[in-house]
């Protein structure tokens, strides 16, 4: 099946719809290959094709609509058939909702994006397995301290969608993408630490097997006698990849689903200062140089440049059409999904606006703060409502601009509002990051170090 | 699921080029869910799933495959292309036997979901809904979700395994969102368990989801007056039930034998060492009928197990898959599960806890001078290879002179596993297991049960802001 069959495949079903009924077809196709090497041989090699389908039904009733849902992992003609009869009944069973719909298109037209790489689909199977016995080698020889590999892994998939619905809406794409990741042990008798080494790309020839396995290395070999250290209130200093991953629970904040819901504690706050005018904070889908770049969002819209914090005032939220209907605006096109999910809403290329300060000068600054290189229990101590954060921590100390002795099983806490207003140093260099977001290094002035 | 002879044809050209392992797993998946967000019910979902993964060993290599595609052949071309990754050498092949039928497990449902209407699902949800709201102005916002999931698996291989597993899940959770003077505040409560409907029948001892979210309620407008947590190392009782995480994260984890056996563990090493208070007995039990973690046959065919693997303290043995037990010359314990056909199978736990001890709960807390209880505990993670290991609060409160006192605000606790476990000072007689919990290792998520009773860590560092 070609990329145009997607497209006629997902046409055809839309065209399903009963009167009445408002159908939206969203269909997905893809092969990936992934490597995993050990101890110097393949440890398993996997190869795969899947499918993708996911049907919404909107019937008219009662002054709204109310909408179902179905899925499934095939193209199967009676798999299609009972998908569609299943969306069906669902729709019936939901309640009449006078915000609920599909998208309809907003007359933008999508910046292209080209985001698909021949190159990766002839790449051959021994160019992958090498890859990935490459970089397990270069991590376990790179470093007298290293005592492991525990995974090296080479992976990749190329992928095709194809959206098409009842208002008009039909967009498709396709994509490649290709990863490396490695996680090595360090130490000593007494200790064990972990680092971890990541890079993605949209081919094989973009990844650097060196830069992996330095970074894997880096973080685990500077820990070796980490300790806990007493309890304190400190500067906090991040690089680029964990600032992104905090910016990120930001930015869900910030989505149309919680806020409409009140379950943000910004939903009231748009044009006030909530940051520091230090922070600037962009979702542009349309920036090639993130891996989340798209010409479309997840209902078919032209995907856009949408500033959500300009120099610290709240200037926008990000929505889908449901959320946008409901805060009485228009659709950001920011709706994210899979074949297998409603349109919710997110980011894709969230990122924040590169400071004047280097990293180096950053770090210069600091009197007395902690460089944290890894946080756990994002998922358990960080509550996106209340706003509270606390996670465990790893990194070193930093004493008077330099970096320090090495710190391990402590938390560090805050606020997530509070964190936002005490941001007090944005770095001068964005790196972009395996999820699509980019962050520069970023400096907080005060949060609570927990330890001994 | 499959004819005999086609799942016979398919082993014997996976095997093709040699194996010391050929592998057919197949697996149909069916889900239902509804859920309620603000007042209404928004969105219902069903899913269908059904594929197949086809596993290739030789010697250390694993070749891996798999499909939607279940048709003679779709089947065959996943079978080569399983065993050209695993590159065998050609010529190697083998006749594969399989008894003639395979041989069925199933988890009891007295009410398949599959029959009860859609109706009846979407009513649970507005009662739901209505009794976190109905006399608590504090509650602004109310989210419920229903689920039901039925996975049926198949599993052949070239050493005659050839079974089948039928099981059905159910599951509610509730979040409440309460506003205060202060801000928002949260509150959740969920329950699921490996059964039919019957899960919400209260008069059969089921559930009633209306106390469900009650509870939830309760939680999120009790955190509304809640202070920050403190500061630093302080002695930490953890509630019966879900309190469970805790060893979920500070040794389950290092007790894997994958993880052993790359030496990513602290515990690597250590079978027939004290490793834990004598208070503590931890058991790995995929047997426990009708809890989260359970089955009849893990992702490889191998029947569920009750494992010891901490005995009065003393370490006694890890979890192995099939791949790691023969590298260990040893038996299997039934521990090889995968989150799909999608994916390889690995040494995963099924339902942990720890056994009863002999404390009145109210003397843990009574003998407590200054501390935190923890009520509820959200998920963890865990450092493996350092041993460090944090666990979310969702509900504590603070212990001042033996007494509970004020509620705090939501935080992770960090530890160390090794110390945390040798340092538990105090043991309740009041097991119970906790909710329905997803453990996610190496990408995938399987579904686990957690259990414990009531307990004293004399010092975890708690990560609050309070000084």
């Amino acid at each position: 099946m070609s990329g145009a069959d997607l497209d006629d495949l997902a046409a055809r079903l839309a065209e399903r719809a009963r009167p009445g009924e408002h159908l939206e077809v969203a269909v997905a196709r893809g092969v990936s290959t992934s490597v995993k090497a050990y101890d110097g041989e393949v440890e398993s090699f996997t190869s795969a094709e899947s499918f993708g389908v996911g049907i919404r039904v909107l019937i008219e009733r009662d002054g709204g609509l109310s909408q179902g849902f179905a899925h499934a992992g095939s193209f199967d003609p009676d798999v299609l058939e009972e998908t569609l009869q299943d969306a069906r009944d669902n729709a019936v069973f939901s309640e009449p909702d006078p915000f609920a719909g599909l998208a309809v298109p907003d007359g933008r037209i999508a910046v292209p994006q080209d985001l698909w790489r021949p190159e990766l689909l002839a790449t051959s199977t021994e160019a992958k397995i090498e890859l990935a016995l490459q970089l397990e080698r270069a991590t376990r020889s790179g470093h007298a301290a290293v005592k492991g590999v525990r995974s090296a892994s080479y992976g990749d998939a190329a992928s095709e969608v194809a959206l098409a619905s009842t208002a008009g809406v039909r967009a498709s794409g396709r994509s490649t993408s290709c990863w490396l990741s490695v996680s090595c042990m360090a130490g000593n008798e007494a200790e064990t630490h972990t680092g971890y080494g990541v890079a993605v790309g949209r081919e094989p020839g973009a990844l650097d097997v060196a830069e992996v396995a330095e970074e894997a290395i880096t973080q685990a070999v500077r820990l070796i006698g980490a300790r806990q250290v007493p309890s304190q209130r400190l500067a906090l200093v991040l690089e680029p990849k964990l600032a992104a991953t905090v910016l990120g629970i930001i930015g869900s904040m910030l989505c149309g689903d919680a806020v409409v819901k009140g379950r943000s504690p910004f939903a009231d706050r748009l044009g006030q200062a909530i940051a520091s005018p230090l922070l600037t904070l962009v979702d542009d889908p349309t920036d090639a140089r993130s891996l989340g770049a798209d010409a479309f969002d997840g209902e078919g819209l032209a995907c856009r440049r949408n500033v959500l914090i300009d120099e610290g005032t709240l200037s926008g939220f990000l929505h889908n059409s449901y959320t946008a209907r409901r805060a009485g605006t228009v659709s950001t096109a920011s709706a994210v999904r899979s074949s297998r999910s409603l349109p919710g809403v997110g980011p894709q290329a969230l990122a924040v606006a590169p400071g004047t300060t280097s990293y180096e000068q950053l770090l210069a600054g600091v009197d007395h703060g902690i460089l944290v290189q890894s946080m756990a229990g994002l998922h358990s101590g960080v509550n996106t409502t209340s706003g509270d954060f606390s996670v465990g921590a790893e990194g070193l100390m930093i004493r008077n601009g330099a970096l320090a002795e090495p710190v391990r099983e402590v938390t560090i806490a805050s606020t997530l509002p509070r964190l936002l207003l005490d941001l007090v140093g944005v770095g001068s260099e964005i790196s972009w990051l395996p999820g699509g977001s980019g962050s520069a290094a970023l400096v907080f002035g005060e949060v609570a170090l927990s330890g001994s | 699921m499959l004819d005999p002879d086609l799942i016979r044809r398919t082993l014997e050209l996976a095997a093709a080029r040699g194996a010391d392992l050929a592998e057919l797993f197949v697996e149909d998946v069916r889900s239902s869910s509804a859920s309620l967000d603000d007042g209404r019910v928004e969105e219902l979902v069903s899913g269908r799933d059904r594929g197949a993964g086809i596993r290739v060993v030789v010697g250390e290599r694993t070749g891996f495959a798999h499909t939607a595609d279940l048709s003679a052949e779709g089947l065959a071309a996943t079978a080569r292309v399983a065993a050209a990754s695993a590159r065998g050498s050609a010529g190697g092949g083998r006749r594969v036997v399989l008894d003639g039928t395979a041989r069925a497990h199933a988890a009891p449902v007295r009410t398949d979901p599959g029959t009860v209407g859609k109706a009846d699902k979407v009513e649970l949800l507005r009662r739901a809904d209505e009794a976190a709201r109905t006399g608590r102005a504090e509650v602004s916002q109310v989210a419920a979700r229903y689920g039901d999931v039925r996975r049926r698996v198949l599993v052949a291989n070239t050493d005659g395994v050839f079974v089948t597993d039928d099981l059905t899940k159910t599951s509610f959770s509730v979040s409440v969102v309460a506003k205060g003077d202060a801000g928002l505040q949260t509150g959740r409560h969920s329950v699921g368990r490996v059964a039919g409907f019957e899960l919400f029948d209260v008069a059969a001892g089921g559930y009633d989801v209306e106390e469900l979210a009650r509870t939830a309620a309760a939680r999120a407008i009790r955190k509304l007056d809640a202070r920050p947590a403190p500061s630093g190392a302080l002695p930490v009782v953890i509630a019966g039930g879900s309190g469970g995480v805790l060893f979920h994260e500070a040794c389950g984890h290092g007790l894997e034998a994958d993880l052993v056996d790359k030496g990513a563990s602290v515990f690597a090493g250590r079978r027939g060492e004290q490793v834990a208070s004598p208070l503590v007995t931890l058991v790995d039990d995929g047997t426990l009928v009708g809890e989260w973690g359970c089955f009849g046959i893990d992702d490889e065919g191998n029947l569920a197990r009750r494992n010891v693997l901490i005995e009065r303290g003393v370490l006694t043995d890890y979890l192995y898959d099939s791949q790691q037990a023969r590298k260990a010359g040893r038996p299997g314990s039934g521990n090889g599960r995968r989150q799909s056909y999608r994916h390889l199978p690995m040494v995963r736990m099924t339902n942990t806890y720890i056994t009863g001890g002999e404390s009145d709960p109210a003397d843990i807390i009574a003998s407590t001078e200054f501390g935190v209880y923890v009520a509820q505990l959200g998920g963890g993670q865990v450092n493996t290879a350092s041993g460090d290991f944090v666990f979310g609060m969702t509900e504590a409160y603070l212990i001042e002179g033996g007494v509970i006192t004020e509620a705090l605000r939501d935080g992770n606790l960090i530890g160390n596993g090794p110390a945390a476990l040798a340092a538990i000072d105090a043991v309740g007689n009041d097991f119970s297991m906790g909710y329905p919990g997803t453990c996610g290792k190496d990408g995938q998520g399987v579904p686990v049960g957690m259990g414990t009773p009531t307990l004293r860590v004399p010092s975890l560092t708690v990560g609050g802001t309070a000084s």
